[in-house]
């Protein structure tokens, strides 16, 4: 089985890496690049705990084949933070108690992330419905989407 | 937030810093499960029933073996036979149920396992093991395993807590009963009597995170493992058992747990990943996908529950007489136990019976979910309740007023009640302004109660206070939700250094004292409490060394806001720092240890109210308001307080409304992925209000009372009560799905 | 004396008895007596229970002391989750 080179920017670096044509990219992000912030929670893109930015856009890293990455883009939540300064979606989850486990934590700030870039302002239903890809077992949604809502609110402040 | 009883001035003990584990996790560095890459390390694959019951005739790993990249694969016959060695009967069921030997139970029943350099080889392999089965009859729910002649899953097994016992073997394990007073009295005393059957399915606990184990073994017979789960401890000892080896052997690190609920106080992987480990000399890394995880590991008992009470005119519960059927899954264990004794134990009542069955059945051993047993039960009397308060037109939250257990009040399971806050959290619910919001069309309010009696067992805790008088606060409870910040604030408010001084630390099986799982809803209490007695052990050794610092006698040393401070003022205080720095000169570093068996447990109570709007279209029930109020004694931390109450109560509205278990009728389970098994999201809920209500347990140094598990027990009835409130129709069969909601609907204008 | 109550299940070794005045200075010695009284219950009093001693659910407490006048109550091991 020849396993193929890729070339990506990942979290702004240039990152390269093999794979087998029928890897994941969630399992080549994990395995051969070592980012492990990116989890698998069902493998078939119904938990969301794998999310990415990939050019910019939320998707599952499960559903996507690590070839088709090359050349693209990709976002995780190891670059949300900027050199140690939290973005203000972490930190308002940590203020927000907005995490229990923790393990769907990452693919929750991509989503919102992505919310945020698109919709600065969003009501309520809009941050429910954009995180509905998001399965969370621990903490019931309540304090995630608060602390959206708090982060909304202080990077339009910004 | 309502208090109940004034905090005494605590200056940690109830605030709202940041977790300590917190920023681990949002930047993606917390290691999970499956997080951990060892060199050489291998990939491991599960071979699983695909049938419910067979006898294996065979099992050919020859091809397996010699495929490419293969250095392991093992079966039954690689794990020794604890029948033959004359071990307990849970132990044996353990170890069965860890590796099939002569039968498999259910389908995903582990059959095998391989472990091959890559994750792809060792999927080819695991296919390429041939296993030959003799199809058996087989039984999924507890009316199949409970017929006449219905197959058996095991032949010896004699049903326990009959009197005489039974002369042949059966599916039922055990039964359990309650009894007071006399029946047939307490039924005629009533004015109302309402009888009704309720069933629910099995749910699973639904952690985001599979299973995942990194064993890497020596081959001087040690191993280290490495998995997520809820008791490092425990995964040791059961491990040790299924391996035959002491449990010295084995050295357990827990990694961070991407959720437990109760379900991952068991093994799966780990004797497996250990096998194989040792047979390929080399680290192996064993994860389950999502499928594995429905298909294999423990949901919660699917139910069968009779339920029949008394009101009279004036709102008095004169008897109860409860029939409840649990199933067990593969070997006997189901929480029916449990079950029996907290289904009346929120209400005072004078004449009752209470059964319940253990039953086994074809599908994947039962594991612990919240509360284990409480939910299913109190969905039957809660939603019984109901319709006895509207018989006699009563308010639903005076008539469990006028019930409501209070301290020396007789327990239905024994027991004297001793101070607790039933009463507050039902008069916290009343209070509320969600009691009286206004319904709009289509829309019902329906309320529910829970109790749960909470924990205590061993946990140990070792303090060190490092050169300039930080801490570290070592204990070996896997955090699940939150607990670290706990320990650390009871740490500090102890020993009077600020919260962030202190760094609490979850430590491997060699590096902390034995404690007991992460479940129960015991570890702010038990764990906690050793942490109390170890920062008290360190403050007594604090005050020795101010002591002899100052060449007084220790009765002249107080310990006050982090300070040595003598009792006339005659002496500067000395800071835990200046101490610290200087321990060498009085008597050497500065730790201690504390190691418990809990006491003073304080059982748990939740009020829920809960507004649903039910569309008479589609069936679709939708919350529109949610409030719970639950009695935490003392919330230590708060944030992560409700946050244990707003978790619960949303798995209680998934179990409610959608989740459940759907099997083909070869047994096989037709849903084994977050798509068809439905939990809920973000879209589906609003916010969850909650009232931290206190009580203080007052055999606890802080009050503390365990709050994480009774906010899953009154969901599904505060939803059943709300649906009936908006339509009409009383459903009695978990999950209520939109089709359920409308083919009642249908019945009901007919 | 201690008053010690059985619940349904364990009245059927104590020939439906539901209650019994019985004098020990530990949980251990409590449970020998009873079963001197009862031959029989002390290994399922031993083997499965939790015991309820004036309202405190202890486990494991076999030196647990029985103070005079205490109400005692055996009660199986729950599991948590």
């Amino acid at each position: 089985m020849a396993r193929t080179h890729i070339t990506t920017v990942i979290n702004g670096d240039e990152v390269d890496f093999l794979a087998e044509d029928s890897t994941s990219l969630l399992n080549a992000l994990r395995d051969e690049v070592g980012l492990t912030g990116v989890k698998e929670g069902c493998g078939t893109g119904d938990c969301g705990s794998c999310s990415i930015l990939l050019d910019e856009r939320v998707t599952c890293s499960c559903l996507v084949f690590a070839p088709e990455a090359s050349g693209a883009s990709i976002l995780t939540v190891e670059g949300l933070a900027d050199a140690g300064e939290l973005h203000p979606l972490q930190q308002c989850f940590l203020e927000g108690a907005a995490l229990q486990c923790g393990i769907c934590t990452p693919g929750f700030l991509i989503a919102a992330k992505a919310l945020l870039d698109k919709n600065p302002d969003p009501t309520e239903t809009e941050i429910r419905y954009a995180l509905a890809g998001n399965l969370c077992r621990c903490t019931g949604y309540d304090k995630i989407i608060r602390a959206v809502q708090e982060a909304a609110m202080q990077m339009r402040e910004q | 937030m309502a208090l109940t009883e004034e905090n005494p001035g605590y200056k940690w003990v109830g605030t709202r810093p940041i977790r300590p584990d917190g920023l681990d996790k949002v930047t993606g560095k917390a290691q999970f499960g499956a997080d951990l890459t060892l060199p050489g390390m291998l990939f491991g694959k599960v071979v699983r029933s695909p049938h419910a019951h067979a006898r294996i005739l065979s099992i050919d790993t020859t091809t397996a073996a010699s495929m490419l990249g293969v250095k392991a694969v093992i079966t039954g016959s690689d794990f020794p036979d604890l029948a033959a060695n004359g071990a307990h009967a849970s132990d044996i069921d353990v170890a069965n149920n860890a590796i099939a030997r002569d039968k498999v139970l259910y389908e995903g029943h582990v059959v095998a396992a391989v472990a091959a350099t890559t994750r792809e080889l060792a999927e080819a392999a695991a296919k390429a093991v041939e296993v030959s089965y003799e199809v058996l009859p087989h039984v999924l729910t507890v009316d199949e395993a409970m017929a006449d002649n219905a197959p058996l899953l095991h032949e010896n097994m004699i049903t326990k807590g009959v009197e005489p016992a039974p002369d042949q073997p059966s599916n039922v394990a055990s039964r359990i009963v309650h009894e007071r007073g006399d029946l047939e009295q307490g039924f005629g005393e009533a004015d109302v009597v309402i009888e009704r059957e309720f069933t629910t399915k099995p749910v699973h606990q639904g952690y985001i995170e599979p299973h995942a184990a990194v064993a890497d073994a020596n081959n001087d017979g040690r191993a280290n493992i490495w998995c997520s789960s809820q008791g490092h401890f425990a995964m040791r000892a059961y491990t040790a058992t299924v391996l035959g080896v002491s449990q010295g052997t084995l050295k357990v690190t827990a990694a961070e747990i991407g959720g437990g609920f109760g379900g991952k106080t068991v093994i799966y992987l780990e004797p497996l990943a250990v096998r194989l480990s040792q047979r390929a000399g080399r680290p192996v890394k064993l994860v389950m996908d999502r499928d594995e995880v429905f298909r294999a590991t423990g949901p919660t008992s699917g139910t069968r529950i009779k339920v029949k009470m008394g009101i009279s005119n004036g709102g008095e519960l004169t008897a109860a007489e409860v029939w409840m059927a649990f199933e067990a899954g593969a070997y006997a264990g189901s929480p029916v136990g449990a079950a029996g004794m907290t289904v009346i134990a929120a209400y005072d009542i004078p004449h009752f019976l209470v059964e319940g069955y253990d039953v086994v059945c074809n599908k994947p051993r039962v594991a612990a979910y919240r509360a284990p047993g409480a939910p299913m039960a109190a969905f039957a009397v809660e939603s019984v309740l109901d319709e006895l308060a509207r018989s006699i037109d009563m308010d639903p939250i005076e008539v469990r007023l006028a019930n409501a257990v209070v301290e020396g009040t007789q327990a239905s399971y024994g027991p004297k009640f001793p101070r607790i806050g039933f009463v507050e959290t039902l008069e916290a619910i009343k209070e509320h302004p969600n009691y009286t919001a206004e319904l709009g069309p289509n829309q019902g309010r329906g309320v529910a109660a829970g109790f749960w009696f909470n924990a205590g067992m061993n946990s140990s805790a070792t303090v060190h206070i490092n050169e300039n008088g930080t801490a570290t606060v070592v204990t070996g409870s896997p955090d699940i939700g939150g607990s670290r910040q706990s320990m650390a604030l009871m740490a500090a408010e102890e020993l009077g250094i600020p919260y962030e001084s202190i760094k609490p630390v979850v430590a491997d099986t060699e590096t902390v004292g034995f404690n007991d799982v992460t479940g129960g809803s015991r570890v702010t209490l038990a764990t906690g409490a050793a942490v109390v007695d170890a920062c008290r052990l360190v403050i007594e050794d604090l005050r020795a060394r101010a002591a002899k610092t100052w060449d007084v006698e220790i009765d002249q040393v107080e310990w006050v806001d982090g300070q040595a401070q003598h009792v006339d003022g005659s002496q500067p205080p000395l800071s835990l720092s200046a101490l610290a720095g200087k321990s060498g000169r009085t008597g050497g570093p500065i730790s201690a240890n504390a190691s418990l068996n809990a006491r003073g447990v304080g059982a748990a109570f939740s009020a829920q109210l809960c507004d649903v709007e039910v569309d008479p279209e589609t069936g679709v029930t939708r919350v529109v308001r949610y409030l719970t109020a639950q009695d935490a004694g003392r919330a230590i931390s708060p944030d992560y307080v409700e946050g244990q109450m707003q978790g619960g109560v949303v798995q209680g509205i998934g179990w409610g409304l959608n989740e459940e278990y759907i099997h083909d009728e070869n047994g096989g389970m037709e849903n084994p992925s977050f798509l068809d098994y439905r939990m809920p999201v973000a879209s589906d809920l609003p916010m969850i209000e909650c009232s931290i209500v206190e009580v203080p347990n007052p055999a606890h140094p802080y009050g503390v009372r365990g709050v994480g598990e009774v906010g899953i027990v009154p969901p599904m009835a505060a939803l059943a009560n709300a649906i009936k409130d908006a339509t009409g129709v009383r459903l009695t069969d978990l999950p209520m799905t939109p089709i359920k909601v409308l083919e009642a609907l249908n019945e009901q204008s007919d | 004396m201690a008053q010690v109550h059985f619940s349904a299940g364990l009245r059927e070794l104590t020939g439906g008895l539901a209650r019994v005045e019985i004098q020990a200075s530990n949980v251990r010695r409590l449970i020998a007596a009873l079963d001197d009284m009862f031959p029989g219950i002390g290994e399922r009093l031993s083997e499965a229970s939790s015991v309820a001693i004036d309202g405190e659910i202890l486990t494991d407490a076999e030196f647990e002391p029985v103070p005079d006048d205490a109400e005692v109550h055996f009660l199986d091991i729950l599991q948590g989750g």
